[in-house]
Formats: C-alpha cells, sequence, structure tokens
C-alpha cells in the first residue's frame, strides 16, 4: 500500500473515475486551469480536456443546476463547490431539483451526480467560510451524503459515490487535504452506507464523522492513559447510514458521547441519539451526549474560534459524564 | 442583435393542411384545459393548476418545429407543452387526477409534467429554477456532439430571477444550443411585469450577447415561422437564442387564483380575451380564405372533445397509486449498507 494525501487520494479517484466512464465531468470553480482551489483536480484538465474539466464562472445556483440538467439526460457530473459555504447558494437546485426530481417524476429521471467540496471550518476564515453543512443536505430524502475523513475513505467514497445512481454529496475537509495515509492499491471502491471501527475500545463510544474522527482518536489516546478505552466509529456514510454499526458499539459500551463540528440543532448527532434511544433505550447506562461546535456563527478571533470549536477536553469531559467520572 | 420576424399573419408558407392541424392541436390543447378547470371544480384535481388557456400559440409554434429528440424544458404551466411535445393526454390527465397511470404515476401533479419518451422533461415548480436545467441539457448535446437543441420556457417573471442570469451567461460563454422561450403573459401571479421590471423582457439577453427577439404570440402562424428559422440556427452550431413571446393569460394565476381583481380589471381581461384569442384568430384567417367553413370547425371541435373526453374518462377510472408506492423513487439505487429512510419504515 502506498502511502499519499487525502489530496492525493481523491485525485487518483476522479482520475480513474473519468477513465473509466467518458460520461463523468468535472465542473467548477478553479478546477481547470488553476488546477483546483485546493489542487484536488491538479493535472486532470491537461488529462482530459476542457469539455471534461470545466472551469465555471461563480455561479453556484447556474453550475449545481446545469449539473442536475446534464445529469436528467444520462451525464454523469461532478460538481465542485469551492466550498460547501457557498453551496448554500445552490441550494435550491440541490434540494429541489437533485433530490427530488427522481420522486416526481414517477421514476423516470434519476440523477446520477456528485456534488464535493470542502466543508467544515478551517482557521480564522470567520462565520460565512466556517460551516459544517452536513444538515443542510442529510436532511433531503433523494440525497445521499458522505463524509471521509482519511485517505483511504477519501478513494473509496468518492468513487463509489460517482458510481452511484443518485445525487451524492461528498464532503471532504479543508484541513485534511494534507494527512497522509495509506490507500490500497487497484480499484479501491468503499460501499456507502459502512461505518469503520477507527479504534476499538469497550467502555465507552465516540461516535463521529468527517474531520472530527481524528480529534476522536486524539481524546481517545488521551483517556487510555486514564484508564478508559474509548471506541472511535467513523459514520463514513451519513446517508445511507449505518444504523447496525452505531446499535453494536453503544450494545458493546453501553455509553455514547456524538462529536460533529457542526451545530447542535437538528444536527447528525441530534439523530443519532434519537436513533439510539429509540433502537437501543436498554443498552444504554448512561443519556447519549453530544459535543459540536458551540451555538454560535464561527468568530474570527483566534481565541474565540477555539472556544467555538470542538475540543479533545470536551470530548474527555463527556465520555467522562457518561462513565460518571469526574 | 434584434432579429424580427417577418412575413407576419400571412398563411404563406403553409399548407391548408398544416394550418388546419395547428387549428385543430391548439383547439384540442384549449379542451383539455377547459376540462382540467372542471376537474377541478369539482375536487378531481387538487394543488395548484395553472391553465394555459389563451397562450395556445406559444405551445404549439415554439414546440412545432422541434424534433421529437429535442429536449423541452418548462415551468408549472406546462400542460399543453407536454402535449405539444407529444405526450399522451390520457397520461397528462391522469396525472393531474393524480392516479397511477399519469405520467409521474401520480407522484408529480399538474407542475410536475415529464415525459422522458418525448424528450418532455418537466415541469418545475421554482420559478426561473429550470433555466439551469436547460442549459445542463444543452450541455450534455454539446458535451456529447449531438445535433439536438433544448427549449426552455419560462413565464416573464422568470427572467428577474439569478438562476436565469447565471444559465443565459453560461449558456453563452459555451456556445450552447438552447433556446430560451419566455412567454410574456403580462404578469407575474398578480403583480405587472412593469411594476417590478427595471428593464423590458427583450433586452434581459443583450447583456450576454445572446440574439433577442420578440414575436406576437397569438399568432401562430409568425410564431411557428419564427422558430423554425431559430431552431435551424441553432441547431447549425449558432448558439443560444433568447425569444420574448408576447402573450396574454385569460385565467388567474392558477385556479386557486382570481381572473381578475385588485392587479387587473375585468373590462382588461374582456377586452383581450375578445381580440387575442389564438384560436379565433387563425379561425377567422381561415374563414377569410375560404380554407374552413362553420361545419367543418364544428365537427372538428366534436373530435377534439370527444377525443379529451377520452383521457377524461381514462383518468377518472384509473386506479390511486397503491400506498406502496410512497416509499419508491426516493432513490434509484437502494444501498445495500446502511439506511436510507428514518421515519422507522425500515426497522
Amino acid at each position: 500500500m502506498a502511502e499519499i494525501t487525502y489530496r492525493d487520494a481523491l485525485n487518483q479517484a476522479l482520475a480513474e473515475e473519468m477513465e473509466r466512464d467518458d460520461s463523468v465531468f468535472l465542473m467548477g470553480e478553479e478546477v481547470a486551469e488553476y488546477d483546483g482551489a485546493y489542487k484536488v483536480s491538479k493535472g486532470l484538465l491537461d488529462r482530459f480536456g476542457e469539455l471534461r474539466v470545466v472551469d465555471s464562472p461563480i455561479s453556484e445556483l447556474g453550475f449545481a443546476g446545469l449539473g442536475v440538467g446534464a445529469a436528467m439526460v444520462g451525464l454523469r457530473p461532478i460538481i465542485e463547490f469551492m466550498t460547501f459555504n457557498f453551496s448554500l447558494l445552490a441550494l435550491d437546485q440541490v434540494i429541489n431539483s437533485a433530490a427530488k426530481m427522481l420522486y416526481m417524476t414517477g421514476g423516470q429521471i434519476n440523477i446520477p451526480m456528485v456534488f464535493r467540496g470542502p466543508s467544515g471550518a478551517a482557521l480564522q476564515l470567520a462565520a460565512q467560510h466556517s460551516q459544517a453543512a452536513e444538515t443542510w443536505y442529510v436532511h433531503a430524502p433523494g440525497i445521499k451524503v458522505v463524509t471521509p475523513a482519511t485517505p483511504a475513505d477519501a478513494k473509496g467514497l468518492m468513487k463509489a459515490a460517482i458510481r452511484d445512481d443518485d445525487p451524492v454529496a461528498v464532503m471532504e475537509g479543508e484541513l485534511l487535504y494534507n494527512v497522509r495515509g495509506e490507500v490500497p492499491e487497484g480499484d479501491h471502491v468503499i460501499p456507502l452506507g459502512l461505518a469503520d471501527v477507527k479504534r476499538e475500545g469497550g467502555d465507552v463510544s465516540i461516535i463521529t464523522h468527517g474531520k472530527t474522527v481524528h480529534l476522536a482518536l486524539q481524546a481517545a489516546k488521551r483517556l487510555e492513559k486514564e484508564g478508559i478505552e474509548a471506541e472511535v466509529l467513523d459514520l463514513r456514510s451519513l446517508r445511507p447510514l449505518d444504523v447496525d454499526a452505531i446499535l453494536a458499539t453503544v450494545r458493546k459500551t453501553n455509553r455514547a458521547v456524538y462529536l460533529e463540528e457542526g451545530w447542535p440543532y437538528v444536527g447528525v448527532g441530534a439523530q443519532v441519539a434519537a436513533t439510539i434511544q429509540e433502537e437501543a433505550f436498554d443498552d444504554l447506562d448512561a443519556p447519549v451526549l453530544r459535543v459540536t461546535q458551540a451555538d454560535v456563527p464561527m468568530p474570527y478571533a483566534k481565541n474565540l474560534e477555539q472556544l467555538a470549536k470542538p475540543n479533545a477536553e470536551r470530548v474527555i469531559a463527556a465520555c467522562k459524564r457518561v462513565l460518571y467520572r469526574t | 442583435m434584434r432579429e424580427t420576424a417577418t412575413k407576419k399573419g400571412s398563411l404563406e408558407g403553409f399548407s391548408r393542411e398544416e394550418v388546419l392541424n395547428m387549428l385543430r392541436r391548439m383547439l384540442f390543447y384549449r379542451r383539455f384545459e377547459e376540462k382540467a378547470e372542471e376537474g377541478y371544480a369539482i375536487g378531481k384535481i387538487g394543488g395548484f393548476c395553472h391553465l394555459h388557456i389563451g397562450q395556445e400559440a406559444a405551445a404549439e409554434g415554439c414546440i412545432g418545429p422541434l424534433r421529437e429528440d429535442d429536449y423541452v424544458v418548462s415551468a408549472y404551466r406546462e400542460h399543453t407543452q407536454a402535449l405539444a411535445k407529444g405526450m399522451d393526454a390520457r397520461h397528462v390527465m391522469a396525472e393531474l387526477y393524480g392516479r397511477s397511470a399519469g405520467s409521474s404515476a401520480g407522484k408529480g401533479g399538474s407542475m410536475h409534467i415529464f415525459g422522458t419518451e418525448q424528450a418532455f422533461m418537466g415541469g418545475h415548480g421554482i420559478v426561473g429554477a429550470q433555466v439551469p436545467l436547460a442549459t445542463g441539457m444543452g450541455w450534455a448535446i454539446k458535451y456529447r456532439g449531438e445535433d439536438r437543441v433544448a427549449m426552455c420556457f419560462m413565464g416573464d417573471a422568470a427572467v428577474n430571477q439569478g438562476a436565469f442570469h447565471e444559465s443565459l451567461n453560461m449558456a453563452a460563454v459555451w456556445e450552447l444550443p438552447v433556446i430560451y422561450v419566455v412567454e410574456n403573459n403580462e404578469y407575474g401571479m398578480g403583480t405587472a411585469f412593469h411594476r417590478v421590471s427595471a428593464t423590458r423582457v427583450e433586452d434581459r439577453s443583450v447583456a450576454y450577447g445572446i440574439p433577442s427577439s420578440a414575436v406576437n404570440g397569438q399568432d401562430v402562424l409568425e410564431v411557428w415561422r419564427h422558430f423554425q428559422e431559430l431552431v435551424g440556427q441553432v441547431r447549425e452550431g449558432g448558439g443560444p437564442r433568447f425569444v420574448e413571446v408576447r402573450t396574454y393569460r385569460f385565467r388567474g394565476h392558477s385556479m386557486s387564483d382570481p381572473v381578475s381583481g385588485t392587479y387587473r380589471s375585468k373590462d382588461e381581461v374582456t377586452e383581450r380575451t375578445e381580440r387575442d384569442d389564438p384560436i379565433t384568430l387563425l379561425r377567422d384567417r381561415l374563414f377569410e380564405a375560404e380554407l374552413l367553413t362553420q361545419e367543418e370547425l364544428n365537427s372538428l371541435d366534436q373530435e377534439v372533445r370527444a377525443e379529451v373526453q377520452e383521457a377524461v374518462d381514462f383518468a377518472d377510472s384509473a386506479p390511486f397509486p397503491d400506498p406502496s408506492e410512497l416509499y419508491t423513487h426516493v432513490y434509484s439505487c437502494i444501498n445495500e449498507h446502511g439506511r436510507l429512510f428514518f421515519d422507522g419504515r425500515d426497522r
């Protein structure tokens, strides 16, 4: 296995799938000549030409809708949002067109497309450039959402998303692009809907997705020094959601903490907590707690930003609370 | 930049048979919409139902010159455009009735008529949202090197949406084979276009360098001639075109809205419907040219009414969708792993 960056893993996935299927094209701001705002599409213009790697104007609603229209007649567009913050401009096309098309056509028109880009906060980018977009997307039936945390997952989930016949949002992490990790050689595809235990442990389950998987692992490492074995479950895919894996870890540890970058209200953790209490109530020894971003727009000042983001201390504190330890 | 239609008003260039077919089809659209109106009044059709009555020449004259495999995309006042593109009236009426035999299996209703076999691509309910979709179909045509055309209908109010402007810019930059058709019926629901618009409809594509033109949308022959020319230009690689089709909405915005009231007077509606009826205008021209008699017209109307009644009978006798259909067509691919529905369904 080769060790590569998350960025290169995504680049490989895009290139391999474009090679495999002529109907796949990539469109978005800066994806072609500039090689991508985060260099994910580096070299693809030279390799596939300007009809398949397309620089769009800054018109998120327009080019997202163009992608949906192209998908309606059988192409398989990959629409890149420079970040998912800007995709709020495109939500009408994502929700009202892409997610609902199959249903309102009575099954006549499916939308085989991918919306991708980084989601969540980076560093000191302030309110409008720092938000987790998962909830906006995962809320709507008709769309699928994946949030890879490692290079291997990034490649495998991106390839599965491109091959899926429904709209899939692939939410990457701006701070993950330089993360290195081993990626299996060959046609590495990870099916949607499969969570992954990133660390085994028997005392408490930290369930999370996306970038905060790494934070969960840091917290687990520190808990280990205090004699607490935390299991870290990375959902990887939010819709379809691997409920079996969630219930399995809860049945194993009887205690769960949900960790996410986004706001708490109707967040992914709220859904997971609801699912756990509905289906594994008798297995719980403590209420499910959540560690999220503070319920405020992201501040700019460094110290305030640190306070707003979930951190290892808060994860550790939540784990101890569900273990009734102080 | 502007191109104007020539040979206005004459029958020149069309055979008697061609013109009679246009008349017959427009009559068919009118009778279809009247039956939809009736179905709504007696509670067989629910929700929003936007009628195209008075605008039939736009459906017939714009779509008539298209090829079967050309795409048509529209908004929510689209019943007759679906029929003009070749969809079966029985399936369209059954969709309005919310029945399983409907074109969208009863899941779309009046605002979401789709017929992929006829390349009729909806049926979209958010003002202006169909414009990027049509642009994407134009992109797909270019991508595949086909010689199809995508035609995008919208109402006048859509030209004030951002989606419209973003789309026209992209279509111009990439020279996409899309004809943007604004059916200007003068009102966005109950707001007159000029009250909320800084510039005229026909000026709206000029900023993007897309050739613009305007036609009298009540004269089906003028509309047909003009679109025949435009379709040819676009098919031959001429890039996008923008057309204002000037028409008038004879009914309220939807079936639940008044025909006249605070936003337009009863007198205005009476005057315009009497003066500008596209069917009457064509009929009178045929009478004058002695190409049609009252008896022939009566029998044509009888035929059309019978055909529409057959669609109504088909719709009314079709079953409602089976309750099991609630969960179908949400995803085309149910993944092997994980849960897709969260309402307790797959527990």
